[in-house]
């Protein structure tokens, strides 16, 4: 089965070529056929290599298999090779199945809209570029699928693209993430040239080899600069801005990409290239540290949302925030647990939260919404489910195991206070959770709800609903390894306490929230509409006031600077010269008068003053003056012009061959007159 | 049979140049722009024809036959485009003619 796993990325990528030349004229049902069938079929094979890749394991855990030689310059070569081992196997298995539940619901969700196949085109695209991300063994290979799913991720933010916020969101998203690209970009050259390869298993051994000296430290930046393309990639801060715009997409798109898949790239990326991140502890703190300030700064941007899928968007940064937690205390193993049970639930959660905005034709606002247990039970319960898994309630959810471990790991690996830190951002997210949950289905009615679900809709929810309760049963999937820090770092730490905390705070964030939010939500919205509270209240709204810091420090400064830029003063010369000539011509123009009365006088006094060259009183022309100049310029025998009063001279001067002294000097007349033009 | 000094004819030839010079940039009527013209090319014939006689050759002839079929061609020319032109406008004066401003 192994030797078919060039086709788990191809069939989306047949999909997409499929709808791209065909999808115009397909029927919507076929499309969705097409574009879901593709990714479905992908799902399979993974399935079945899965099976194969667990039921007899290849020697050294995994199984690469290169499938043609990309570049080769001299000592640089890039092949185009996949990699099968297990932390690809669970990436590839929950990126296919979940595309494949989302694409599920879009056919029935996007019914009608008139993109329709080129929905499915986009998503078929970004699966495969996601899939070449998480297989691929070697690191241009990986960036091509890295760039491959930013750029799907522009295409479908502006997938309705009519209307202008969406374009400036899918840019905004692309730039930002760029941004971290870039660095990455810089980050993989740095390793091509200090280490001559980019094959990311020999790339990991040169590393370890050399853990000090000059090649340690160009490891250590060339971590730090996987680690900014991991932040742009998976919206942590400070390159955070861009995940609440990003909702303009469609609510399917936000589900897969920007929750579900994309958004953990920067996880994955790390988790794949952890031994290079081991080797700098200081990057690992920082990795850590980052991952719990977005936490923080998320959560509480989450509580004061109020439109449900921005709310949403700031919870996906946070739950990345505690993966990235996870990593930089070691944990990259928890790390990937989290984002297998994150993928589940958040998909969950949006998907049900798709149901109920359609269902109240595209009502946004949660404060508009309220009491649609009754009315929309599906979406109830699975939003419910959703919620209680991202709040980690214990024991019952998915989201709680996932959770714990990394907690934990927090706790050992990285120390109290950046524990205490996640677990005040497990706190904050059960509240926030349980938030959109009362605000939502209970509470007074608020906008009518009026379209029933279909099985298109439905059968993905419950599904999704069941894996965002029972994945977490699996644990940390065994074959990745046994959850356990890297040997140096680990401390010996007591989490029992730690432990119960963690079971013990989201039940106490569901339970706050049930007061504030519900028994006294008068109290709520009884809040000062200034002053502090008011202030705070903006403040936290606006996700910290980032997107008008970042405005004022490079957004302004690059639009001054382009201004200035386009008065080059390198130009100044050329275009100097052309203003001259445009005088010129101006002036030129001006003697174009049209007036025949003026135009007959200029032509007989340009005549006179190409012919004329005044004599001296012995008939011989002076050797210097603007007359003798203009005869030696034009050529040409000049013969005119004395004064009227000495006609014999007007004789002489005007036919020469008249005069006896020209025709002694020359002895013949004839030749002068043949000479004359006939 | 007295014979007329060529100098007699160049002068000639000469006022009726000056004349028609002035004719040319003086006048308004179109009419009378193309009769100096049709002077000036006269005087410019004579002028051979006086130089041919003076030195007993035919090429001053020669050269005014040239300038007679010019003058003819010219006119012609020159007779149709006023008549286009007063069909036109009504009027045959010179200063109305601003049409072909560039």
């Amino acid at each position: 089965m192994k030797e078919f796993l060039w086709l788990i990325p191809a069939l989306p990528f047949a999909g997409f070529l499929a709808l791209l030349l065909a999808g115009r004229s397909m029927p919507e049902r076929l499309s969705a056929l097409v574009g879901t069938g593709a990714v479905g079929l992908s799902a399979i094979a993974v399935l079945l290599i899965g099976i194969d890749f667990i039921g007899s394991p290849p020697p050294g855990g995994f199984h690469a298999q290169g499938l043609w030689s990309w570049v080769e310059l001299g000592w640089f070569r890039a092949d185009a090779a996949l990699r099968l081992d297990a932390l690809s196997l669970t990436m590839a298995a929950v990126v296919t199945f979940t595309a494949f539940l989302i694409l599920v619901y879009s056919a029935e969700f996007m019914a009608g809209d008139e993109g329709y196949s080129r929905f499915f085109a986009y998503m078929d695209l970004f699966v495969a570029f996601m899939l070449v991300l998480v297989l691929a063994d070697n690191f241009l290979f990986l960036y091509l699928g890295w760039e491959g799913v930013g750029l799907c991720s522009f295409l479908l933010i502006g997938f309705r693209y009519k209307e202008s916020h969406t374009g400036y969101a899918a840019r905004k998203a692309f730039i930002m993430t760029r941004a971290g690209d870039t660095a990455f970009l810089i980050g993989i050259i740095l390793l091509a040239a200090s280490f001559g390869t980019l094959d990311i298993q020999t790339v990991m051994e040169v590393g370890e080899g050399a853990a000090s000296g000059q090649q340690g430290a160009i490891a250590a930046l060339a971590a730090l600069s996987i680690l900014a393309g991991a932040l742009g990639k998976s919206a942590q801060a400070p390159l955070q801005t861009w995940l609440p715009d990003a909702m303009a997409g469609p609510t399917p798109v936000s589900a897969l990409i920007h929750a579900a898949t994309m958004v953990a790239a920067g996880v994955y990326l790390i988790a794949r290239t952890h031994a290079l991140f081991e080797l700098a502890p200081a990057v690992m703190a920082l990795i850590a540290a980052l991952g719990a300030a977005t936490l923080l700064i998320s959560g509480l941007s989450a509580l004061v949302q109020s439109d449900i899928k921005r709310a949403l968007a700031y919870s996906t940064m946070g739950q990345v925030g505690f993966m990235f937690l996870a990593l930089g205390a070691g944990y990259w193993q928890a790390a990937i647990f989290h984002f297998m049970t994150h993928a589940f639930f958040k998909a969950l959660l949006f998907l049900s939260a798709g149901a109920v905005i359609t269902a109240l034709g595209g009502e946004h606002d949660m404060k508009r919404m309220g009491g649609l247990r009754k009315r929309l039970p599906l979406a109830f319960w699975s939003f419910l489910i959703g919620a209680a898994s991202l709040s980690a309630l214990p024991l019952v959810t998915a989201g709680y195991y996932s959770k714990d471990l990394i907690l934990k790991g927090a706790l050992a690996g990285s120390g109290a206070f950046l524990w205490g830190a996640g677990i005040t951002g497990a706190f904050v997210t059960a509240l926030y959770a349980f938030r959109m949950v009362f605000l939502v289905f209970f509470g007074k009615a608020g906008a009518d709800a009026a379209r029933r679900t279909g099985m298109g809709i439905a059968a993905p929810l419950v599904l999704l609903s069941a894996l965002a309760l029972f994945s977490g049963f699996i644990g940390v999937p065994s074959f990745l390894g046994a959850v356990a820090p890297p040997p140096d770092t680990a401390a010996q730490v007591d989490t029992t306490l730690a432990g119960v905390l963690s079971a013990l705070v989201p039940v106490l964030g569901a339970a706050a929230a049930y007061v504030v939010f519900f028994k006294r939500r008068a109290w709520v919205e009884g809040l000062p509409e200034k002053g502090f509270v008011a202030g705070l209240h903006a403040f936290l709204r606006s996700g910290w006031g980032f997107d008008r810091l970042y405005e004022r420090l490079f957004v302004r400064p690059y639009l001054l600077a382009a201004r200035a830029g386009r008065e080059d003063f390198m130009d100044a010369p050329y275009a100097g010269a052309a203003k001259a000539a445009e005088l010129l011509s101006r002036l030129l123009a001006k003697t174009q008068s049209g007036q025949v009365r003026r135009m007959r006088w200029m032509t007989i006094g340009a005549l006179l003053a190409l012919r004329a060259r005044s004599y001296d009183a012995h008939g011989r022309s002076p050797s210097s003056g603007v007359a003798a100049w203009a005869s030696a310029r034009l050529g040409g025998p000049s013969r005119v012009v004395l004064p009227f009063w000495r006609s014999r001279s007007i004789l002489r001067s005007s036919f020469p061959f008249w005069t006896e002294e020209i025709a002694a000097a020359d002895g013949s007349l004839k030749p002068i007159l043949n000479g004359c033009p006939a | 049979m007295a014979t007329v000094p060529a100098e007699y004819a160049l002068a000639l030839a000469a006022v009726l140049f000056a004349l028609g010079l002035t004719g040319v940039l003086v006048r308004r009527n179109m009419i009378y722009v193309l009769m100096s013209i049709e002077v000036m090319l006269n005087a410019a014939g004579l002028a051979f024809i006086a130089a041919g006689y003076r030195w007993a050759e035919p090429d001053g002839q020669v050269m005014f036959v040239f300038i007679l079929t010019l003058a003819a061609a010219e006119v012609s020319v020159a007779l149709a485009v006023i008549f286009r032109f007063f069909h036109r406008t009504g009027t045959l004066d010179l200063d109305k003619v601003g049409s072909l401003k560039g």
